[in-house]
């Protein structure tokens, strides 16, 4: 503990320090009280925004390209309601500058109010990301009926399987880099209670991370369900992997097609799969199981982040609008081979990952092929667009089988191209 | 980790049992000590910066521990936080370092010539010798919770200082950002670089935000001693050379760590430190003198004997291996060093250095010959 002698000299050298940087006698005190108040103005007086602005030279995401000094000045010394700092929004992306070929988004929301009170920042953010979509203009469209969707049955001889997956937020709490202990229990009290309340082929079980027995373990890693703290410096310097695996766990119907992730990169994940093409039973098991968990937790008076300009609140500004990602293992030997086959994924907006999901290689000849956006367009819209895509890849396939030409499709409007 | 000024006044909403930490499956230092009536005695509180216990304990959270290695589990975020926070650090403080109470002064001695003999250390037996300690700049939060504003005006108050440096302590920084490959190669190749941490332990503290920004390393001309800015502390000093001259080691170390403090006080700048925890740096465990002084040292008979382990226990001595702390010695060569750091000065943990590989040496050379060390078994320091 310090004394009052130490403390006197600690006061005096640093009074000199002060002086030295043209702080007034004013500013000095304030510095040394003990009123954290106090001393936090003083702090912004002797460090200005220029002091503490980032070095993004080296830098290579979405965040480096829209963040000015002018912008950070503005907004560092700003606070959500729930006291989230733009330094905080921006740490990850600062501590990863990103590689030369793969643009990150580089920050993230704590909590509903930061896309707000930093939208300085988030609306180019979005702008960029989302093929030139605009927050302050336009509005997103949400819309879960599936039963609007054609032509959804893909050839299993083709198709392995299928998926749709989003996330969801609960109103009112912090988001993953910023809650804390209490918040992040209060989440997962509030779905799981919900969760208890599915009924029929969507009645399930919920497995805390924290609780599970290794034979639970081992299962839930069998069935490829299983998620571990994360790794990737992406997350964790975003501050998501704290008090792992507190407050953490993985909800699944007895089938094994409907299955909720608590606590990972969002309050919730949500997905829906199973076995062969039939990408129109996968959504509409999507949206009832979706509909009927917003009913139940609306019972208890919460409800899901949305508004009309961002659609479904998310933690990361890539998942912002629909959150949606539908896609297909699907077997393509000779297209994959074609030299128009990215010309083609690109007009049809898909994107192709390696079965074992982002940043994997295809093995053999059966690649992930999902929709590329997620803001500006409906559920029911992406989930179509992925439809007509992989049919289309299908009937390529099946021609270049049979030696017949295949054609280049028209590039589907965007906002922007 | 640096919150929002008054995110703290909104945890506060739920209660102290909502928020307190699962640390059932935990063994380290912060997980013994900290019991839910602690916790919500200190929740309330932060340092004037803003520093909360959340802050301090969020490593020792998410770092469950070992169940053979017990970590300290909290790191501070300034000065203050040992004091705010004390009520959880006297009782971590007293385990880690052998019951020093929270009334106990500790002595600071850098006074180099009152260490005896350390020059005579048989340099077939002895590869080389090292001193290091760390410095924090008072005023200045500390890795975990500074600001890159602060963070930087650490690193130029440090290059400022150092560039003073005369005679054979003449040298140059290098920061980490801008250098260049020939230069890092040649970092590597001296052993100096230090790169981004991977310690879960570290990074869980907030420690290695906005890397490399404002880091770097500065060393001499004759690269016997080098300075590491804003890595675990702000400042990490080190002095070492090939062969056995502990004390000459010890000397450039007292003078050097002297003149650097002179230097920065002549900029209006004390180190932290008090009559009671010394040298006051970002973890516990490196309280007081922040001293690790050791030797690579050949014990390949030694290490082998059933004594070993009591004889450095006795010595208060700890072992490495020759790639630091958690590996494993390589062909019988060990990295034996000083295991306190708190409640005896600079000038004592050196000499129980020098006199306790003196023994070893002595001992290692008795087995050789077939010959017995029984006699020659020390009493417990």
């Amino acid at each position: 503990m310090a004394s009052t002698f130490t403390r006197l000299i600690s006061g005096r050298n640093t009074a000199v320090l002060l002086a030295s940087l043209g702080a007034g006698t004013v500013a000095t005190g304030l510095l040394l009280s003990e009123n954290s108040t106090l001393a936090a103005e003083a702090k912004k007086m002797l460090y200005p925004p220029s002091s503490d602005f980032p070095d993004l030279r080296k830098h290579n995401n979405c965040m480096a390209a829209a963040l000015t000094p002018a912008i950070y000045a503005r907004l560092r010394d700003q606070l959500t309601p729930n006291n989230w700092t733009l330094d905080q929004c921006i740490q990850t992306g600062v501590d990863n500058p990103g590689h030369p070929f793969i643009k990150t988004v580089g920050c993230v929301a704590g909590d509903e109010e930061s896309y707000e009170v930093f939208a300085e920042l988030f609306d180019p953010i979005i702008k960029d990301r989302h093929n030139g979509y605009d927050p302050k203009t336009m509005k997103h469209p949400t819309d879960l009926d599936s039963s609007k969707i054609t032509n959804g049955v893909f050839d299993d001889n083709y198709v392995l399987s299928s998926r749709v997956r989003t996330g969801r937020s609960i109103r009112g709490l912090s988001l993953p880099p910023a809650c804390s202990r209490a918040e992040r229990r209060e989440v997962e009290r509030v779905v799981v209670t919900a969760l208890a309340g599915l009924k029929g082929d969507l009645a399930g079980r919920y497995y805390s991370l924290g609780d599970m027995t290794d034979k639970e373990q081992q299962q839930l890693i069998d069935d490829h369900f299983l998620f571990d703290k994360p790794v990737s410096p992406l997350l964790t310097c975003a501050f998501m992997a704290r008090d792992w695996p507190d407050a953490r766990g993985i909800w699944h119907n007895n089938e094994k097609t409907f299955l909720i992730w608590v606590n990972e990169e969002d309050h919730t994940r949500v997905i829906s799969m199973e076995k062969g093409g039939n990408m129109k039973r996968v959504f509409e098991r999507f949206c009832r199981g979706l509909k009927q968990v917003e009913h139940l937790i609306q019972e208890r008076g919460w409800e899901f982040m949305w508004n009309e300009r961002l659609g479904y609140i998310l933690t990361c500004p890539s998942n912002l609008g629909t959150g949606l990602r539908a896609g297909v293992h699907v077997r393509l030997p000779k297209l994959s081979k074609d030299s128009r086959f990215s010309k083609i994924l690109d007009n049809l907006r898909l994107q192709k990952r390696g079965t074992g999901g982002v940043d994997t290689a295809a093995t053999g000849d059966t690649f992930d092929i999902s929709n590329n956006d997620r803001l500006g367009k409906s559920e029911v819209e992406l989930v179509q667009l992925l439809v007509d895509g992989v049919n289309y890849l299908i009937e390529c396939e099946k021609r270049l089988e049979r030696g017949q030409e295949i054609k280049v499709p028209a590039p589907i409007t965007q906002f922007r191209k | 980790m640096p919150f929002g000024a008054t995110h703290n006044q909104m945890k506060m909403k739920y209660s102290s049992e909502a928020e307190y930490p699962d640390l059932t499956k935990h063994n380290n230092h912060m997980a013994k000590v900290l019991t839910p009536a602690m916790y919500e005695k200190l929740r309330s509180k932060e340092t004037p910066s803003g520093f909360t216990v959340d802050d301090v304990i969020q490593t020792g959270v998410d770092n469950p521990g070992h169940p053979f290695i017990m970590t300290v589990g909290c790191v501070a975020g300034d000065e203050e936080t040992y004091e705010v926070f004390k009520d959880l650090l006297d009782p971590i403080i007293e385990d880690r370092h052998g019951g020093y109470k929270p009334t106990d002064k500790h002595k600071t001695d850098l006074n180099s010539a009152n260490l005896k003999g350390g020059d005579d250390l048989d340099p077939n037996y002895v590869l080389s010798s090292r001193v290091r300690t760390g410095r924090s700049v008072r005023g200045f939060c500390l890795p975990p919770h500074c600001s890159r504003g602060e963070r930087r005006a650490v690193e130029t108050l440090s290059i400022e200082a150092l560039a003073s440096l005369s005679g054979d302590l003449k040298g140059k920084y290098y920061a980490l950002k801008n250098m260049t490959d020939a230069e890092q190669q040649q970092l590597i190749d001296d052993h100096f670089l230090f790169d981004k941490p991977v310690s879960p332990l570290l990074l869980a503290s907030g420690m290695a935000r906005d890397w490399p920004d404002a880091r770097g390393i500065w060393h001499n001309d004759n690269k016997t001693f080098l300075v590491w800015v804003n890595e675990e502390d702000h400042l990490r000093v080190i002095s070492m050379q090939k062969g056995g001259n502990m004390k000459e080691v010890f000397d450039r170390f007292c003078t050097g760590l002297t003149k650097i403090e002179s230097l920065f006080k002549d900029r209006g700048h004390a180190f932290m430190w008090n009559e009671h925890l010394g040298y006051v740096l970002t973890c516990p465990s490196n309280l007081g003198t922040g001293l690790r002084a050791g030797v690579h040292v050949k014990l390949p008979h030694m290490s082998k004997n059933a004594k070993f382990e009591e004889v450095l226990k006795r010595m208060r001595l700890q072992k490495r291996g020759t790639g630091g702390v958690d590996t494993a010695a390589v062909g019988g060569v060990f990295d034996i060093s000083n295991a306190d750091r708190l409640g005896f000065s600079e000038v004592e943990l050196v000499q129980m250095v020098v006199d306790g590989v003196r023994l070893l040496v002595d001992m290692e050379k008795r087995l050789e010959k077939g010959q017995s060390i029984d006699d020659i078994m020390p009493a417990q320091k």
